[in-house]
C-alpha cells in the first residue's frame, strides 16, 4: 500500500490450509482438498475487508485459519504485531482475547442450555478476573452496547428471534475488548429487513470500539455496503482484492467480472437491460483443482497460457492486487 | 407473455390455519391472486410471510392436521382443486402443475437414478411406456441444459452439483408439459453465478413453453429481473400486488417501500447507512384483526389498530393494502 498510511493490524501471507482425505481399508491418505490455497492480504486498522466468494471456495475456511481455528498446513500470520502461524494452540489462548468471531448461524452457535448472561459471561470467565458483581455490569453494558434489553438475561436462546441471537453472539464476541473481528456470513441466516439491523449495528461498534473486521459474506450488495477493500476468492485462492469503489466500478479479473454481473440487480429497467456474463458449468473440487490457472475451465477470456502455467498474485495498479494472465505485463 | 385472457389459476379467499399447542396461527389469510397464460408471477416476503404455505395450501400438500384449509376457491382448469377428491387432485400435481422446491439436495430420492425419477411422473400421469420414457426424459435433460443427457440419466443425486440437481428438478416439473410451474425459492440455495444460469433458462423455457410461472423469493433482485407481476406477502396477507416496473418505481405499502430501501444496491448510491425496518416479523397467532405491519410502520395511523385494510386498488392492476391508499380514508383525512 504506497499510498496508505495505515498500518496491517492483520498481516497474512501465503496461507495454505489443506485437509487429507483418506480412504480406503487402512485410511491412507490419498489426496487433499486444497481449501486455503496461498492466500497473502493485509487488514488494515479500523477497516473491514470484506472477503467475497461462492459457496466452497474456502472464504470461511480462510476466516477461521487467521484465527488458527484450524492448525493451518503453511504460511505466516501476524495479528496486532504477533506471529501466531505456528504458536500451539495452549500458547494462543492467551492471544484470543484480542481476536473473536461472530458466527454464521446464530441458533447453533449459541448454547442452548446457558442464559444469555452465562453466554456473554463465559469469556470473562475464562480470560478475566473480575468479581461477579463487575462480571454482571459488564455483561449488562454489553447487552446495551448491541441493543437487546438488559431485563432479557436471564432468558435462555430459544426465546430470541434470529436477529436478537446473533445480537448475542455479537455482544459475546465484544466481551474481552478484541481489536480484530472475523465476521463469518453474520447475516446469511437472516431475514432482509432484519439484515441491516445487524449491519448497522456492526457498524456502530466498529466506530465506537475502533474495530477491525474480515467481513466473509456471499452477498455482493451487503459487502459493497460494508467493507472498506475487498476480496474475492475463487477455489482456495484470492483472485483480486481492491479497494470497494474500485472493485466494484471496474473489476479486472474475469471471475470478478461475471460474479458482478450475476447479482440481481433491485429495479427492472436496470435488471433487463444490463448483459450479464453466464458463467458454464460449475466450480471444480478443491481436491482436484485444474492445471494452471483455476479459473480456466469457467473463463470467458481463456488463453492458451491459462490451462499450463498458474497466474501470479501480483500489484496490478497501487492498492489493487490480481491474479490474471491478462494482467500479466509479458 | 401475458395474453389478458382467461387466468389458467384463480385463488380467491384461501384462508389455511395451522393448530398449535399455543393456539391457532393464521399462516394465510384471505390471499387472493389470479395467474394468466404465459405470465410470470413473483411472491416476496420474509420467512414466515406465509408465501410457501399459500402455494401448498392450494394443492394440498400441507399435512391435515396441524393445517386445516378453512376457506377459499382454487379454479385451476374448470375445477375447484379445494374440493375434488385426493384421487384427481394427484393427477393434477406433477402433471398440470408442477412443482420446484427450494433444496435441491433434499427434495431427489438419493436411491434412485435420476432418469428413473424423471420418468415417473412421465408414465404415471401420461402413461408412457418405458421406452417412450426415456427417450422423453433424455429431451428434457437437453432442455434444461444437461450435457451428455443420455449417460447423465443412469446417474444419481449425489452425483450432481448443486445447480445441476436443480436443473433435474425443474426437468422433473417440466415432464408432463405443465400448464402452471410453482418454483417456491428454486435458487436461492444456488450461488450467484449458478443462479444467473437457472433464471436464464427459466426465462427460456417459459418464452419456449408458454406455461405460467409462480416464482416465490425473498430476493426482489430476482424477481425484479424475471417477473411480469409481484405479489408481496407479509403476515399471512397479501400487502400489495402490481406489475413489476409499477412496484419497484411506485411502491404503495409503507412495507414494499421500506423493504425497497433496506436492500443495498451494488450498482447505484452506496448510502452511508441502511434503511431499518424496526422490530420483528409479526406471528399471527389468531384470527387477524388489525394491520400486520402496523408495529413496525412509521405512518400508522389509529384506524390501523382497528381493523384489517383491505386490497385497494390504485388503477393498472396494482393495489395495496394500507389505509394510506384507501379512498374512504384519504376523504376523511382531506
Amino acid at each position: 500500500m504506497l499510498d496508505n498510511p495505515q498500518k496491517p493490524l492483520v498481516s497474512v501471507r501465503d496461507l495454505k490450509m489443506h485437509f487429507p482425505i483418506y480412504a480406503g481399508l487402512f485410511r491412507r491418505r490419498v489426496g487433499e482438498v486444497k481449501a486455503v490455497d496461498g492466500i497473502s492480504f493485509d487488514v488494515m486498522e479500523g477497516e473491514t475487508l470484506g472477503l467475497v466468494g461462492e459457496s466452497g471456495c474456502g472464504k470461511s475456511t480462510a476466516g477461521r485459519s487467521v484465527l488458527r481455528l484450524y492448525d493451518i498446513t503453511s504460511g505466516q500470520i501476524e495479528i496486532d504485531g504477533r506471529q501466531i502461524g505456528d504458536t500451539p494452540q495452549n500458547q494462543l489462548r492467551g492471544m484470543r482475547p484480542t481476536m473473536q468471531m461472530v458466527f454464521q448461524d446464530p441458533q447453533a452457535s449459541l448454547n442452548p442450555r446457558m442464559t444469555v448472561e452465562a453466554i456473554i459471561r463465559e469469556p470473562l470467565d475464562e480470560h478475566t478476573t473480575l468479581t461477579p458483581t463487575e462480571k454482571r455490569d459488564k455483561v449488562a453494558e454489553l447487552m446495551d452496547a448491541v441493543g437487546l434489553n438488559r431485563k432479557f438475561a436471564g432468558r435462555y436462546p430459544h426465546a430470541f428471534s434470529g436477529g436478537q441471537r446473533q445480537r448475542i453472539g455479537i455482544a459475546r464476541a465484544l466481551a474481552l475488548n478484541p481489536k480484530f473481528i472475523v465476521c463469518d456470513e453474520p447475516i446469511a441466516a437472516l431475514d432482509v429487513s432484519i439484515q441491516a439491523q445487524v449491519v448497522n449495528l456492526l457498524e456502530d461498534l466498529q466506530e465506537k470500539y475502533g474495530l477491525t473486521y474480515l467481513f466473509i459474506s456471499h452477498d455482493l450488495s451487503m459487502v459493497r455496503h460494508i467493507a472498506t477493500r475487498v476480496a474475492v476468492m475463487y477455489l482456495g485462492k484470492v483472485v483480486e482484492l481492491a479497494d470497494r469503489e474500485t472493485l466494484f466500478a471496474d473489476p479486472q479479473h474475469p471471475y470478478t467480472q461475471a460474479l458482478l454481473s450475476a447479482v440481481p440487480e433491485p429495479d427492472p429497467s436496470l435488471a433487463r437491460k444490463t448483459e450479464r456474463i453466464i458463467l458454464q458449468g460449475d466450480v471444480p473440487s478443491p481436491s482436484k483443482p485444474p492445471k494452471g490457472c483455476n479459473f480456466c475451465t469457467r473463463c470467458p477470456a481463456a488463453m492458451d497460457i491459462c490451462k499450463t502455467g498458474e497466474p501470479e498474485y501480483r500489484e496490478i495498479a497501487p492498492g489493487r492486487f490480481a491474479a490474471c494472465h491478462l494482467h500479466n505485463p509479458t | 407473455m401475458p395474453d389478458g385472457t382467461t387466468p389458467v389459476l384463480d385463488v380467491q379467499d384461501l384462508k389455511t390455519v395451522f393448530r398449535t399447542r399455543g393456539g391457532e396461527v393464521h399462516a394465510v389469510n384471505d390471499v387472493s391472486f389470479s395467474l394468466r397464460k404465459g405470465e410470470l408471477l413473483g411472491v416476496v416476503g420474509e420467512s414466515g410471510s406465509g408465501k410457501s404455505v399459500t402455494m401448498m395450501s392450494l394443492l394440498g400438500l400441507l399435512p391435515v392436521p396441524p393445517a386445516e384449509i378453512r376457506g377459499g376457491r382454487v379454479m385451476f382448469d374448470g375445477q375447484d382443486l379445494l374440493q375434488i377428491p385426493a384421487k384427481t387432485l394427484r393427477e393434477v400435481r406433477g402433471g398440470k402443475i408442477g412443482f420446484v422446491f427450494q433444496d435441491p439436495m433434499t427434495s431427489l430420492n438419493p436411491v434412485f437414478t435420476v432418469g428413473y425419477q424423471i420418468a415417473e411422473p412421465l408414465r404415471k400421469h401420461m402413461g408412457l411406456s418405458k421406452k417412450a420414457a426415456a427417450v422423453r426424459s433424455r429431451e428434457l435433460l437437453e432442455l434444461v441444459g444437461i450435457p451428455d443427457a443420455e449417460q447423465r440419466l443412469l446417474d444419481y443425486p449425489h452425483q450432481f452439483s448443486g445447480g445441476m440437481r436443480q436443473r433435474v428438478m425443474i426437468a422433473i416439473a417440466l415432464a408432463c408439459d405443465p400448464q402452471v410451474l410453482i418454483a417456491d425459492e428454486p435458487t436461492t440455495a444456488l450461488d450467484v453465478t449458478i443462479q444467473a444460469q437457472i433464471l436464464e433458462l427459466m426465462k427460456e423455457l417459459r418464452d419456449k413453453l408458454g406455461m405460467a410461472v409462480i416464482w416465490i423469493t425473498h430476493d426482489l433482485g430476482v424477481i425484479a429481473g424475471i417477473a411480469d407481476r409481484v405479489m408481496v406477502m407479509y403476515g399471512g396477507q397479501v400487502v400489495e400486488h402490481a406489475p413489476v416496473h409499477d412496484l419497484f418505481s411506485n411502491p404503495k405499502h409503507p412495507y414494499t417501500t421500506a423493504l425497497l430501501k433496506t436492500i443495498p444496491s451494488i450498482a447505484g448510491e452506496r448510502a452511508a447507512r441502511l434503511t431499518v425496518i424496526d422490530g420483528q416479523p409479526p406471528l399471527v397467532v389468531g384470527p387477524p384483526t388489525a394491520c400486520p405491519f402496523r408495529d413496525r410502520c412509521a405512518q400508522a395511523m389509529p384506524v390501523c389498530a382497528t381493523k384489517v385494510p383491505s386490497r385497494y386498488d390504485v388503477g393498472d392492476g396494482h393495489d395495496a393494502a394500507c389505509f394510506l391508499v384507501d379512498p374512504l380514508e384519504v376523504a376523511h383525512a382531506g
